[in-house]
């Protein structure tokens, strides 16, 4: 098995008495592609903002390239090498796409707020960002949008858009919510396309609905009801599993 | 077509040529013979000193999305800063009070912003403002800060440096000049400012500060650190009102104050620096006019921001932004 870069042992969210998450265990592994499927309300999403920061567990561990991050807020996390995109697209609208990936970039910069020199040298002329927003644009497909206003973009560029933002951080671990959510087919098959592209040198959680997509992707599968994990494995062993073909691919397929 | 969202940061040709056209007029005014041209002197930098002060409080509103209910504060502190500094028989050197006081309000922007950056929305505009309350009762209620009756400025900064005495900021005329280099100074450093790295991410975070986070911004840091510079800007502006009208007061870090530099702001147009001049400047003049017309003037300046919020969101800048873009013109 490659390198471990993310470990997440009995992760458990609770809001009051619900248990979104419950005793959770994910581990990623560079170059693999780890999907988590499961219906509505699963606890994908949460597990997802778990890992992030976005949302404390109420208990569990996470150690992120062998730095522990239960706890940590999303910048840290984000700082230590996590990349995230979102289910519902989040992105800088009234900005342009150059400019939603540049200021992805820009935030490896190691100057902080404080720095008068970082408050009147020209953001435009930071040729290292420049260069890492060049590359992760070029990556997820969008080089002929760049100076488009990223509010007026296809749905599916927006979502292109949200890849290339994580991207450009340089992320070793990237955790994916629904790249696929809202598109057309064609659409679908570019990210898909994207997705392997983006594989090496990666580890990468996804989170998604579209099959035919997950078991073109997938090394391993997690699949998640009701916040809790009932079946994981490689594609081929969960597809097998009885209990998963009667609580979830069995009303879908 | 740009999203309805922008906010004119980059400037439009047309805006351009205005705000050249304004800063030669303002450069020339002092040369035209006119009677009673002192009191349009006084007048015209007392217009300066606030389109500084608005444009620092434009630096959280339309830039950060920061919108500060309590930014006289600083604008007094400075003030009372220059009356306190000032001795009562001499003037004090212009080269250290000015830096001390602006440097004073900034930090009293970095302790009370420390608490209040931590804050979003409707809660950032109740807590601004309690802090600047909190300020305003303490130098109302306490006699040795000068109470309700406030302080003295007994002279003006005396600007002489090494024995040239070239500056005479008692000159009326000079103490306008030395406001409006004060204003072009502010204005550049805004611009380049908002095109910095610091300012695309004070941007950023008006446009989405969940996804800043999500990416790796600290974003408590660069909204305290924009807060403190909003703080030191402003206490430029109250060091050249006090200055000017040799008279500081609580009502200077009034909730009325505070109020005042947020409608200049909007009605001259958010987030580009030169919005909040226009609207200082176009605020003062329509106020001056109504007064002038009715005791009831506040009748009719509220009923000109209500139709100028209604009719051009994007404040006077965005309706020349709009005619410029009907006629072709970029």
């Amino acid at each position: 098995m490659s390198e471990l870069l993310l470990s997440a042992k009995s992760l458990t969210k609770r809001f009051g008495g619900l248990a979104a998450v419950n005793d959770v265990s994910v581990d990623l592994h560079r170059d693999r592609i780890h999907a988590v499927i499961g219906p509505n309300g699963a606890g994908k999403s949460t597990l997802t903002n778990l890992l992030s920061g976005d949302l404390q567990p109420t208990s569990g561990r996470i150690t992120l390239n062998g730095t522990e991050t239960a706890g940590k807020n999303p910048e840290r996390i984000s700082r230590l090498g996590l990349g995230r995109s979102y289910q519902k697209t989040n992105i800088f609208l009234p900005f342009t796409v150059w400019d939603n990936v540049r200021l992805a970039a820009q935030s490896r910069e190691r100057h902080g707020p404080w720095n008068p020199l970082r408050w009147l040298s020209a953001a435009s002329a930071m040729s290292e960002v420049n260069r890492r927003c060049e590359r992760a644009i070029e990556l997820a497909g969008l080089t002929a949008r760049a100076s488009t206003v990223a509010g007026t973009t296809s749905h599916g560029e927006q979502r292109q858009l949200e890849i290339a933002m994580t991207l450009a951080t340089e992320p070793t671990v990237l955790l994916l919510d629904e790249p696929l959510a809202g598109m057309g087919q064609a659409e679908a098959e570019r990210m898909v396309e994207l997705l392997l592209k983006i594989k090496k040198d990666h580890a990468m959680m996804l989170v998604e609905h579209d099959m035919d997509a997950v078991f073109a992707l997938a090394d391993r599968l997690t699949v998640m009801v009701n916040g809790q994990v009932i079946a994981s494995g490689t594609p081929a062993e969960v597809r097998s599993d009885a209990g998963v073909q009667a609580a979830y691919l069995g009303e879908e397929h | 077509m740009s999203s309805p969202k922008a906010q004119l940061e980059k400037l439009p040709r047309s805006m351009q040529v205005i705000l050249l056209l304004g800063a030669i007029a303002l450069a020339a005014f002092p040369l035209v013979p006119l009677t009673g041209a002192d009191f349009y002197l006084q007048m015209l930098s007392q217009m300066m000193i606030l389109a500084i002060f608005a444009m620092s409080l434009d630096l959280l509103q339309g830039v950060t999305g920061l919108v500060s209910l309590g930014h006289a504060a600083y604008f007094g502190l400075a003030g009372y800063a220059l009356a306190f500094l000032t001795p009562a028989d001499t003037p004090i050197s212009l080269w250290w009070s000015l830096p001390v006081s602006a440097l004073g309000a900034g930090l009293a922007a970095l302790i009370i912003g420390f608490f209040v950056v931590r804050t979003h929305g409707i809660y950032f505009i109740m807590v601004t403002m309690a802090f600047a309350q909190m300020v305003f009762f303490l130098f109302f209620d306490n006699k040795a800060l000068g109470g309700s009756d406030g302080l003295y400025v007994n002279f003006r900064p005396d600007a002489s440096l090494f024995g040239w005495t070239g500056i005479d900021l008692e000159n009326k005329t000079t103490f306008y000049y030395f406001t409006l280099l004060l204003l072009v100074l502010v204005y550049a450093f805004l611009r380049r400012l908002l095109f910095s790295p610091f300012g695309r991410v004070l941007a950023g975070i008006r446009v989405n500060e969940h996804r800043m986070r999500a990416v790796g911004y600290g974003t408590f840091g660069y909204k305290l650190a924009a807060f403190t510079l909003a703080g030191a800007l402003a206490g430029v502006a109250g060091f050249l009102w006090a200055a000017q009208t040799g008279y500081v007061n609580p009502e200077l870090m009034g909730f009325h104050m505070s109020a005042h530099a947020i409608m200049m702001v909007i009605l001259g147009g958010m987030g580009n620096f030169a919005g909040a001049i226009v609207g200082a400047f176009a605020f003062e003049y329509v106020m001056h006019f109504f007064k002038d017309l009715t005791k009831h003037w506040q009748l009719l300046m509220g009923t000109f921001i209500v139709l100028i919020v209604v009719f051009a969101p994007r404040g006077l800048l965005g309706l020349v932004a709009q005619f410029s873009r009907k006629r072709g013109a970029p």
